[in-house]
């Protein structure tokens, strides 16, 4: 039976797709390289992958504001990520979310989804229902 | 969410189209944080450069303010740009850069937007009042807003601000309910900052360690008031560093006259000591000594006119390196008020280059610097080394008389 994680009610779109996780932080506009669509700061643990078409499932939001307005300009040029996963977010990228349509959840009961959630899992997540299934994974 | 009836009149569209798009937007975010009501905003200010919008946030912003019925409720101003129309040239910003920067400015300026340009609105255009509830739109902004002034908001992003400019509310929610302003981490301050550099590094150091939007820090150990410029670096690096909207200075900051107050009566954690260990740990990580700089930036947050006038002083009678470019970023009323003094005159005089209205790391930065050969960046704010990395930079930190020096130079001193 595949794990299904409970957090809060979220935001965006029921979506399914691949993880892409690191115990690190996440601003669209420090973070990213959104012209070739790869984490672009030398420091972060995602540099140099690819988050085009992944959950990203990462431990907390970061300034700048700037985010708020790139999310729904990278999902117009198909350069986005399927979706954000977030221990905690900030306001502001739940706001870019907001208005991209983009799903977004965090506050999960069973602790930090960095530690509960590995890149490559299959994910189904549910925003409005505040749930998120590993479907490559029995519980 | 609880409605009003003029928001459930928003709501229904009976006031257009527009403020229907803003309250529908904010209803999502607030239950998203479960709030329970809106709160009046008496003002909003907007990050909309147009590094961050590109071509489709413009034409989306083009549409919105083109509908029937599309105004603002509240003053609604506005966060740097991504150019200056003065300098862009000598910074080899392009031409489609200036004119997407031309529509947005056109799209703004039709719905009643003030265009502003700064960062640092708080110094220069109308300065919060203790309890004020506002939507600010930058972080730097916000964590002052709240922190020194004792206002009430949280960080809101571009199309949030827009939403509370359109409607004059926002959610309730985060730093407007009183039970999250209470401080959550305690540190000790043994060495007390010297250079803006080293209060931005403060704020860095703190902002590591607390990293998340929803702590509160509480700094010990300042007997005597910082300048407004010092509580500037402050904030804006630790709401970098740490995403943090908050913090408390006991017997300095307006809703913490003692340590007691600033934990709202509860028991104070056992605090952090931050001392010249500390600090020296902090710039380590950010030098390079005896390299050659290409780009020295003063900026991020904006240059209030003392800063202006502290950079005018010691670069009087000098030469920038001809390998260097010395950039001040400031607000337009700044520059106004600097070009009037002569202090403008007195920078560039000595080879630096003084742009209005935007903030570097707004103003296509990876493009300034893929155009210019810029890849070793000196700064003296803390902010900056910390987001510059991610655009193809290797920056480092110095004080400012470090950062003067070194441009002089043309190497890190």
């Amino acid at each position: 039976m595949p794990i299904a994680l409970a957090c809060h009610r979220g935001i965006g779109p029921d979506v399914e797709g691949p993880a892409l996780v690191a115990e690190d932080n996440f601003s669209a506009r420090y973070d990213l390289d959104r012209l070739a669509g790869t984490f672009s700061r030398p420091a972060h643990k995602l540099h140099g992958q690819s988050y085009v078409g992944r959950i990203l499932v990462l431990e907390t939001a970061k300034g700048g504001v700037a985010s708020a307005w790139m999310l729904r300009e990278m999902a117009e040029r198909k350069l986005a990520p399927l979706a954000i996963i977030f221990d905690r977010t900030n306001t502001i990228l739940e706001q870019g979310a907001a208005f991209a349509d983009m799903a977004m959840v965090d506050r999960f009961e069973k602790g930090r989804p960095t530690r509960l959630i590995r890149t490559g899992d299959r994910l189904r997540i549910e925003p409005a229902a505040g749930r998120v299934t590993i479907l490559n994974r029995d519980s | 969410m609880k409605l009003t009836p003029e928001e459930q009149a928003m709501l229904a569209g009976e006031q257009g189209p527009v403020r229907q798009w803003a309250i529908r937007h904010q209803m999502a975010v607030g239950a998203f944080f479960d709030a329970e009501d809106f709160v009046a905003v008496s003002q909003a200010h907007i990050m909309a450069d147009t590094e961050s919008l590109g071509d489709s946030g413009v034409s989306w912003l083009e549409e919105l303010v083109a509908q029937p019925g599309a105004r603002l409720a509240v003053p609604t101003i506005t966060d740097p740009r991504g150019l200056d129309l003065a300098t862009y040239r000598r910074l080899k910003q392009t031409e489609a850069m200036a004119s997407l920067e031309a529509r947005a400015s056109k799209a703004f300026e039709a719905l009643g937007v003030l265009m502003t340009n700064t960062c640092i609105n708080y110094q220069t255009v109308l300065p919060a009042v203790c309890g004020e509830h506002l939507a600010m739109g930058d972080t730097g902004v916000t964590i002052y807003v709240n922190s020194v002034m004792g206002a009430h908001s949280n960080f809101e992003g571009g199309p949030s601000a827009l939403a509370a400019g359109l409607t004059g509310r926002t959610p309730r929610y985060g730093y407007h309910l009183p039970q999250h302003r209470r401080g959550t981490r305690h540190f000790e301050l043994t060495r007390r900052p010297r250079d803006l550099a080293d209060w931005g590094a403060l704020g860095g150091i703190v902002g590591r360690i607390a990293n998340s939007y929803w702590e509160v820090p509480v700094i010990s150990g300042l007997e005597t008031s910082p300048t407004s410029d010092e509580l500037k670096h402050l904030g804006t690096a630790m709401a970098s560093f740490g995403s943090v909207a908050l913090f408390h200075i006991p017997g300095i900051t307006p809703e913490a006259a003692t340590v007691s107050d600033a934990f709202q009566g509860a028991a104070a954690p056992k605090p952090v000591t931050v001392g010249a260990d500390e600090f020296a740990r902090f710039y380590e990580g950010y030098a390079q000594a005896g390299e050659k700089v290409d780009v020295v930036v003063f900026g991020a947050p904006q240059l209030s006119i003392v800063e202006m006038q502290q950079l005018a002083n010691l670069l009087d009678g000098r030469t920038v390196h001809e390998g260097t470019t010395l950039l001040v970023t400031t607000s337009p009323e700044v520059k106004h008020s600097a070009d009037r003094m002569g202090l403008t005159g007195r920078i560039e005089a000595a080879g630096g280059i003084v742009a209005s209205g935007i903030c570097f790391y707004q103003s296509y930065a990876r493009e300034m610097g893929e155009a210019n050969g810029w890849h070793r960046l000196l700064t003296n704010s803390a902010k900056l080394v910390n987001i510059i990395g991610g655009y193809g930079y290797q920056p480092s930190l110095g004080t400012t008389e470090q950062c003067v020096e070194s441009a002089i130079a043309g190497r890190m001193r």
